[in-house]
């Protein structure tokens, strides 16, 4: 029991930090509270690297940790880490009661590690995701003074509840078919003759998670809520959530039978989310859609499980997609102004005269996420490809080339109105340091993931 | 450790890091900036001289080799552990490269000097994209690792973007954004055909060109990758149909953007073609060649009249590119050591001719702000020196003997003839003569004639700096054209061994139907 609480030692800080940064702005702390989740982060990610790893199933099997969670969780509490960054001056010009923001992110931060190791019992996984999710309907809605911000959290609540409560009917279902909640026991059950129940019952349970993802047709929330919701909050959701949910879907649809349906679902999402993203003149409402396109690449990765490269692909997609985007998030919170105004893609023109290298960042950015060399971006593109091909999945791999050649227009948009639109009135921006902090980080992590995607997959075998 | 045992990672990373030196200088200062980057961009004129000295014009194979281990990804389990993935920085030249990296060292400095004055906004990000793209321009000619090569083929891609779009004329966002997008569809399919080819390879995966020499691929799988890297190459070059994006980022982009566009970024294209499409699927090329000689001659047709119904001097240049192209695609698809060389020679020769017309046309907008041939007529008489210049690289570009493009042209319609004989040759003839008839309409216009403009008559001669810029240009067109042996002779041993490289495979496919009009070519 006592080894079993020092591999959970990397959900615990967090937790306990959160609660002591309540606590801290009952008693006027409050301007501590970021730098204290900040540390706490940082605390969880270092005993992650001493905890896990090795294979262990701590509780009796409740959970799982190893290396490979410990990379994706990593890249989580790195996506925590920048988001707290980018939310130090905005939580501050919006006026978001500060405290229980960071302890709200802190505990939604916990969730999404649970989700990483909660694969081998569906309540765990079902806990998990709730943990992950709750604090992130709140902190949606958090900047109550904007409708949209409000419309977000009760759309993301509502819609988010009902996939919740997918996810569960489908664990019982499973339970009814197998006799079993634990991974184990249902692969045994599914290898020999799976039941009706229990197919039913783990899609049942995809859905739930791919709502989590936003996978095409599961998709309809997102473009509303991550416009509505505060910036830095659907930074951290566009990336933590998604990791954590990919995790477990991988486990789940990893398999002959689901080939067909990943399939459909992954060219879906590509083509659908890249083709609204190009309607877009909202730059959050762009970053969704093109979230949503992302996820479609990352499924790419599960639907050619066959192939050795799909997992270091996947995990690699996780970890450049997470800076990208972070980064684009941070430049689009440092850019708004109060009230979230300034979100429009045509605020960015002129960029590149006031801000020279925030412009550039963006663009780093921007070039990241359509795959353009040299950045990450390219490379994730790339390793996609190749499972892709490996697992003679030709017709995905086109469906990648063509969809990327969309995005690029979108992306491309950004950039032309930061550095090549000339107007008289460019948008002065203050960028404050935590913020450009969060940025140098996601630009230099950008750079250095091209020259050495090693670093990104080491502890993947 | 000596220069020469790192001289092309030095070529193409010299540059990288004076652009990075250059983001750290404070903005503003413009005469330290310019003067940094014009001196970066001759040290890797230097080491490009330095180079070609020293490159032994008698081996066909890679000089000045490099190799280090990049990515590398294992599978496999503990016992037997395999290479799943691996891209090597692998790098080294040969006659197909050597010139290419001396042009583009050439042009640069020059497209610096003559950016001197007219770039005043972001000077220091101009420079900055400058020395960018020349990098990944020196690293695309040196690669022989297919993954490394797309790498720096799509890095070209940004710093051109943001040239054109940010120091370009009044249409200059449609004109970046619609290059970006037309090459990016071109080099994604090569993407996944470099992904395709490497998994096919003997052995499991390889992306070193020089192994997948080696391991011949079906004929099937050589006509599929061939079209899909040859969508990259073909729109690149551009050959006809794919030409449309050309005129307009020619136009809109700034003078240094244009000579670079027409003096490099064409190559690649056709430098592509001759690395890997050659080489890598030759059975594919076999059967592909006619059509892709017809394209080309269309393209040197429809260049051609394109160019003579132009008014704007720009667009003019543009398309007459189009049709030089056109010359070089039918010497390299007449799969012949005399087409290949010549297409070579036409690709160094139409860089400096075509550079230099950029650049006059440049220095006239710079006095008169318009680029239509109407508001121009009798400059000569203002400016003689400019006009003598001009006369120069104009009877280049019409294909004059004794000039830089004639012998080019000379040589790829000889390969054309032995390769498709007449029905080619003729129409791609007809091509001297168009060209003959819209470079003097271009000359005509603006250098001829009685002066029509008072804005004319305030313009004035070229200054010692455009001096500096013509001189060299025009110097290297006389003497390649009076001296193209000097050339030749470096890229013999290359077009001679890939022309029997393609040869032989065709003589190992003699029961297929191969046509007639290519039995002719292999003679």
């Amino acid at each position: 029991m006592k080894n079993d609480l020092i591999i959970i030692l990397p959900m615990i800080l967090p937790t306990l930090a959160g609660m002591a940064i309540i606590i801290l702005g009952v008693f006027g702390g409050r301007r501590l509270a970021p730098w204290t989740a900040l540390a706490s982060v940082g605390g969880s990610a270092v005993s992650m690297f001493f905890v896990w790893r090795d294979y262990q199933y701590p509780f009796g099997s409740l959970l799982w940790t190893g290396p490979l969670a410990m990379q994706a969780g990593f890249a989580v509490t790195a996506a925590a880490a920048a988001a707290i960054l980018m939310s130090v001056d905005y939580v501050r010009r919006e006026k978001l009661p500060e405290s229980e923001y960071y302890a709200l992110m802190l505990l939604s931060m916990v969730g999404m590690l649970l989700l990483l190791t909660a694969m081998p019992n569906l309540l765990m996984l079902f806990l998990s995701v709730e943990m992950a999710s709750l604090p992130l309907y709140v902190m949606a809605g958090m900047a109550r003074r904007r409708t949209k911000s409000l419309e977000a959290a009760m759309k993301f609540f509502l819609l988010g509840s009902f996939a919740s409560a997918i996810l569960l009917y489908g664990a019982a279902l499973v339970y009814g078919g197998s006799g079993s909640l634990n991974y184990a026991g249902i692969q045994a059950q599914t290898e020999t003759m799976p039941s009706l129940s229990v197919v039913i019952g783990v899609g049942f349970i995809a859905v739930g998670l791919l709502f989590k993802v936003s996978l095409v047709p599961f998709q309809m929330w997102t473009p509303d809520v991550y416009e509505g919701a505060p910036s830095p909050v659907s930074a951290f959701m566009s990336v933590g959530t998604k990791i954590a949910a990919f995790f477990a879907l991988m486990w789940l649809l990893a398999g002959w039978f689901w080939v067909p349906v990943v399939w459909s679902l992954s060219a879906l999402t590509m083509v659908v989310g890249n083709i609204a993203a190009v309607a877009q003149k909202n730059i959050k409402r762009m970053l969704a859609y093109s979230s949503i396109a992302h996820a479609g690449y990352i499924s790419v990765t599960i639907a050619s499980f066959r192939s050795e490269m799909s997992m270091r692909a996947m995990v690699f997609y996780f970890i450049a997609y997470a800076f990208s985007n972070l980064g684009a998030w941070a430049v689009v919170a440092a850019v708004a102004k109060e009230g979230e105004k300034g979100t429009e893609i045509s605020d960015y023109a002129g960029l590149f005269k006031t801000n020279p290298f925030l412009a550039a960042a963006m663009g780093l950015f921007m070039f990241s996420l359509a795959g353009i060399p040299p950045t990450a971006g390219f490379t994730a593109k790339l390793m996609v490809f190749f499972a892709a091909l490996d697992a003679q999945m030709l017709s995905l791999a086109i469906i990648v080339v063509i969809t990327t050649i969309i995005s690029a227009y979108y992306y491309l948009r950004v950039t032309a109105e930061m550095f090549m639109v000339r107007t008289d009135e460019p948008n002065e921006v203050k960028v404050s340091l935590p913020t450009a902090a969060a940025i140098a980080l996601c630009a230099a992590a950008v750079a250095v993931l091209f020259l050495i995607p090693g670093w990104a997959t080491i502890w993947v075998r | 450790m000596s220069i020469s045992s790192h001289l092309l990672s030095l070529i193409v990373f010299v540059p990288v890091a004076g652009a990075l030196l250059l983001a750290a200088v404070p903005r503003g200062r413009s005469f330290f900036i310019r003067r940094f980057s014009l001196t970066v961009s001759l040290i890797v004129l230097a080491l490009s001289v330095f180079m070609v000295v020293k490159f032994n014009p008698h081996s066909a194979g890679m000089q000045f080799r490099e190799f280090a281990e990049w990515i590398r990804f294992a599978g496999g389990d503990e016992q037997h552990k395999r290479l799943v993935f691996s891209v090597d920085y692998n790098i080294g030249v040969d006659g197909l490269s050597v010139f290419l990296i001396a042009l583009t060292a050439f042009l640069f400095p020059i497209s610096m000097l003559a950016s001197w004055k007219s770039i005043r906004d972001h000077e220091k990000a101009f420079y900055i994209c400058t020395l960018l793209l020349e990098g990944a321009i020196m690293g695309v000619f040196v690669s022989l690792d297919t993954v490394l090569f797309y790498i720096f083929w799509d890095a070209v891609l940004v710093p051109m973007y943001l040239i054109i779009g940010v120091w370009g004329y009044e249409k200059r966002v449609y004109a970046s954004v619609k290059f970006f997008i037309y090459t990016l569809v071109g080099s994604l399919f090569m993407l996944a055909g470099i992904v395709y080819l490497g998994l096919e390879a003997k052995g499991g995966w390889t992306s070193n060109l020089l192994e997948l020499m080696n391991s011949p691929l079906c004929r099937a799988a050589q006509i599929w990758l061939f079209l899909g890297f040859g969508i990259a190459f073909a729109i690149k070059v551009p050959m006809f149909p794919f030409h449309t994006w050309l005129p307009d980022a020619h136009t809109e982009a700034p003078t240094a953007g244009s000579v670079i566009l027409a003096g490099v970024l064409l190559k690649m294209g056709l430098y592509g073609f001759l690395r890997v499409c050659l080489p890598l699927f030759p059975d594919a090329a076999v059967l592909f060649a006619p059509y892709i000689a017809a394209l080309a001659v269309v393209g040197i047709i429809y260049g051609a009249l394109a160019a003579y119904a132009q008014s704007d001097a720009k667009r003019l240049v543009a398309y007459s590119s189009i049709s030089h192209m056109g010359f070089a695609l039918l010497g390299i698809f007449s799969l012949s050591a005399q087409g290949i060389q010549g297409a070579l020679l036409v690709m160094v020769a139409h860089g400096l001719s075509t550079g230099a017309l950029f650049l006059i046309v440049g220095m006239l907008y710079e006095r008169r702000h318009s680029r239509m041939l109407s508001d121009y007529g009798g400059a000569w008489k203002m400016m003689p020196a400019m006009g003598g210049f001009f006369m120069v690289a104009a009877l280049a570009s019409l294909g004059l003997p004794g000039l830089a493009n004639f012998p080019g042209e000379l040589l790829s319609l000889i390969g054309a003839y032995r390769a498709f004989g007449w029905p080619f040759v003729i129409p791609a003839a007809f091509g001297v003569v168009l060209a003959a008839i819209y470079v003097l309409n271009l000359y005509a216009g603006l250098m001829h004639g009685q002066i029509e403009h008072e804005e004319v008559k305030n313009m004035p001669d070229i200054c010692f700096r455009e001096a500096m810029i013509l001189a060299p240009v025009t110097l290297l067109i006389v003497l390649i054209g009076v001296f193209p042996l000097w050339i030749l002779s470096r890229t013999a041993a290359y077009a001679e061994n890939s022309a029997r490289a393609i040869g032989s495979s065709i003589y190992l496919e003699q029961q297929s139907p191969v046509t007639d009009m290519q039995k002719k070519g292999l003679r």
